[in-house]
Formats: C-alpha cells, sequence, structure tokens
C-alpha cells in the first residue's frame, strides 16, 4: 500500500521519471504517462508500468510518469524504486 | 582474461545500457561513490535489473558501500540474487572485513539457490592500513580472486599529493603485486584519472605491467583500447613463446636434456613465461592451439 507521496528516475535521456501518490482503496491505478516516444511505444510502456504496479501488489495509486525513452528494465526499475519509497521501505 | 576494467555509475541508464558495447574486458557497476546516498536504493535496484535484462557478456563486477556505511548488506540483498561475477568491497583494511563480506555473500547465495562460492571477491584496497595487509586480505577467503588498488584514496589517506609521475605510490603498487602474487591472486592497478592525457596513460599503463600487474581500471571508455593494448601479448611475444615450445619439442625429439634457444638456455622460468604468454593469446584470440601444433604443452 502506498503510504505517501514518492519519485525516482530523472528527466535525463534513456531514463523515465515517476511520481506516485496514495490513492483510496478500490480507486485502482491513475496513470498520466508522457514520453518522448509516445506514439511508437505508449501503450507498452503504460503496460510495462502496470505490470510492475501489478507484481509488486500495488492496486491503488496515483501515478505521474514522463518517460524520455527508457527501456524495460530502467521502467520497471524506477517504477519500483519509487514503490518502495512510497511503502515506506526505502 | 582482464585486462581492463570500465568503472560505470549505477544509477545511469544510459551508461548501464551501453555497457557491454564499451571495449573492456569486465565492467565495474558502482553503487558507491558514483551514487549520491539519497539513491543508493534506486542504484541498487537498476543495477539488478540490468545484469538481468541485459545479458552482459563482459564480466560483471558490482562494486558495494564500504562495511561502516549503513548500505554493504542491502547491496549484497539486491545484487547476489542476480549472481555477478564479481564483489569489489571497498575500503578493505583487514581479512576480518574480507571474511564478514563473503559470509554474508554466502547466506544470500544459499537464500537464492545459487552454488556456494561462487561469487567472487576482488576487495579495493585504498587505505595505508590496507596496504599494508594487502596479503592478509589477498589470502583471507577462497573467493578473492584478485586485489584492487585504489591509488586516489590512498594518497588522501596518506596525505599526500596523487601526481602523474606515481612516486607516492610507487611502494603501495608494490606491495600489492607482491602480496598478489603470493596469495595466488590477481592484482589490478588503479585508473588513469586524466582523460585528456593518452601518452601519460599509456606510460603509466606500461609501467604496471612491467610491475606484475594483471591489468588497470579506468573510468573514462577512451582510456580502454589503450590499456587493453598494453596489457597484451605482442606478436612478438606470442611468437617468442611458440618458438620456446617448439625448441624443446624437437629437443626432445633428438634425445637432449638441455635446451637452448637463439643462445640462450631455457629453464623453468622462460617456460612458464611463455605459457603464460600463450594463455594470455589464447583468451584474447590472438592464438589458437588448434591451429598450430607448436603450442602443446
Amino acid at each position: 500500500m502506498i503510504k505517501q507521496k514518492a519519485h525516482a528516475g530523472t528527466l535525463e535521456s534513456s531514463d523515465i521519471y515517476v511520481e506516485i501518490a496514495p490513492a483510496e482503496a478500490g480507486s485502482g491505478i491513475a496513470l498520466n504517462l508522457t514520453s518522448v516516444v509516445m506514439q511508437q511505444f505508449g501503450p507498452e510502456i503504460e503496460a510495462v508500468i502496470r505490470e510492475t504496479l501489478a507484481g509488486l501488489g500495488v492496486e491503488d495509486a496515483v501515478l505521474t510518469v514522463s518517460d524520455r525513452g527508457a527501456v524495460d528494465c530502467t521502467i520497471r526499475s524506477r517504477v519500483e524504486t519509487a514503490v518502495c519509497r512510497g511503502k515506506g521501505e526505502a | 582474461m582482464r585486462r581492463s576494467m570500465l568503472f560505470l555509475p549505477g544509477n545511469s541508464p544510459n551508461i548501464l545500457l551501453n555497457a557491454d558495447f564499451l571495449g573492456s574486458d569486465a565492467i565495474i557497476l558502482d553503487l558507491e561513490d558514483a551514487v549520491a546516498p539519497t539513491e543508493k536504493d534506486s542504484a541498487r535496484i537498476l543495477v539488478r535489473n540490468a545484469i538481468t535484462s541485459r545479458g552482459y557478456t563482459r564480466e560483471v563486477i558490482v562494486r558495494i558501500n564500504p562495511i561502516d556505511s549503513p548500505y554493504w548488506q542491502k547491496d549484497l540483498e539486491e545484487i547476489i540474487k542476480v549472481k555477478p561475477d564479481m564483489i569489489m568491497p571497498t575500503k578493505v583494511d583487514s581479512g576480518d572485513y574480507v571474511r564478514t563480506i563473503s559470509a554474508y555473500i554466502g547466506q544470500m547465495e544459499e537464500k537464492y539457490g545459487i552454488e556456494a562460492g561462487s561469487v567472487k571477491m576482488i576487495p579495493l584496497i585504498e587505505t595505508a592500513l590496507g596496504v599494508e595487509r594487502a596479503f592478509e586480505i589477498a589470502s583471507a577467503d577462497p573467493r578473492v580472486a584478485a586485489i584492487f588498488l585504489g591509488g586516489e584514496d590512498f594518497t588522501a589517506d596518506m596525505r599526500c599529493k596523487r601526481t602523474k609521475e606515481g612516486t607516492e605510490i610507487f611502494y603501495a603498487r608494490c606491495r600489492m603485486v607482491l602480496a598478489a602474487r603470493a596469495a595466488g591472486v590477481d592484482v589490478y592497478d588503479t585508473p588513469w584519472t586524466d582523460v585528456e592525457d593518452y601518452e601519460g596513460l599509456i606510460e603509466d599503463a606500461k609501467f604496471a605491467k612491467s610491475l606484475g600487474f594483471t591489468g588497470k581500471s579506468s573510468i573514462s571508455p577512451r582510456h580502454i583500447p589503450f590499456i587493453n593494448e598494453v596489457f597484451s601479448p605482442t606478436e612478438a611475444e606470442v611468437q617468442y613463446a611458440l618458438d620456446v615450445f617448439d625448441c624443446i619439442e624437437k629437443a626432445k625429439a633428438e634425445g637432449k636434456g638441455v635446451v637452448s634457444l637463439r643462445g640462450k638456455m631455457i629453464d623453468a622460468p622462460i617456460v612458464a613465461r611463455a605459457r603464460q604468454v600463450l594463455e594470455a593469446a589464447e583468451a584474447i584470440g590472438m592464438y589458437r592451439p588448434a591451429d598450430s601444433q607448436k603450442g602443446e604443452r
């Protein structure tokens, strides 16, 4: 469960900046995604973010994500870091 | 064979993405000095995922934070599960330090079903006390495959200036090589820190090689080709090594007990050196024993 606002990553090339905030139980994942490759890879990036959240057991959260051309392992890493920080585990 | 090792910051996705294509024999993914204290968590997750997903073909070394920091156990908990080739503990100054890290690596290996002892260690020695205890460190644990001299922190600890001439680290270099060879492990030299000075780099690398270092580290990808060249055998060295073994074979066939080549007796140290040259040449693809009967040994 996300307890607090947190962020991870940067706006540098090949990175992705992820902000996460708590949401009410049952409200689901609210994702606001922007990317330099939105037209080409937007759905794939969103899928990786949602899969990562599900894998970490996050069902309710508000995310604002700005992608600078990150590959999957970077997306997963930054989302995981933001979630850990949001859970207060960092 | 490790001729060159390249330090790469652990929290830079762009660099980790290209780490395999920068020419070094080993990459050192850094969780220590290159990562701000507020980003240690982020870096260890990124490095863990990069090792898993990038499929690095280079040897992967992860530099962890010092034992007196609050980070080193978390570093190992995240990293060992993806089985890096080696862990580089920092500011190592005793055999106990090595054994403490090794024991924790062992716990993680067991937890994640990794073969016991398969993750090796390359302690970074960068203090006066560490250099004084170099042999103790090099021989402290079977995981130790090599030791590594960190010249910058060492000279800071020695309260002297780090110079291009390197007089201030001469004793430490010799001590490190002696300790490593006595313990039967490899030994790696400190980086050349002037990124633009290639002539200085080449001279420094040649000097390190002449002292007995196995290879040299770098903080710049542009240094790697020069380091690789210096620490590779030359064509002439390979040919001489082949001639040594050829000569031995001929002498055996003729029933001669004493062998000489170009007027010099071939004794055990010459044969040992020739074998090392051929092994190094084989490791970097300069020589294939199958192509020649001369290298049979």
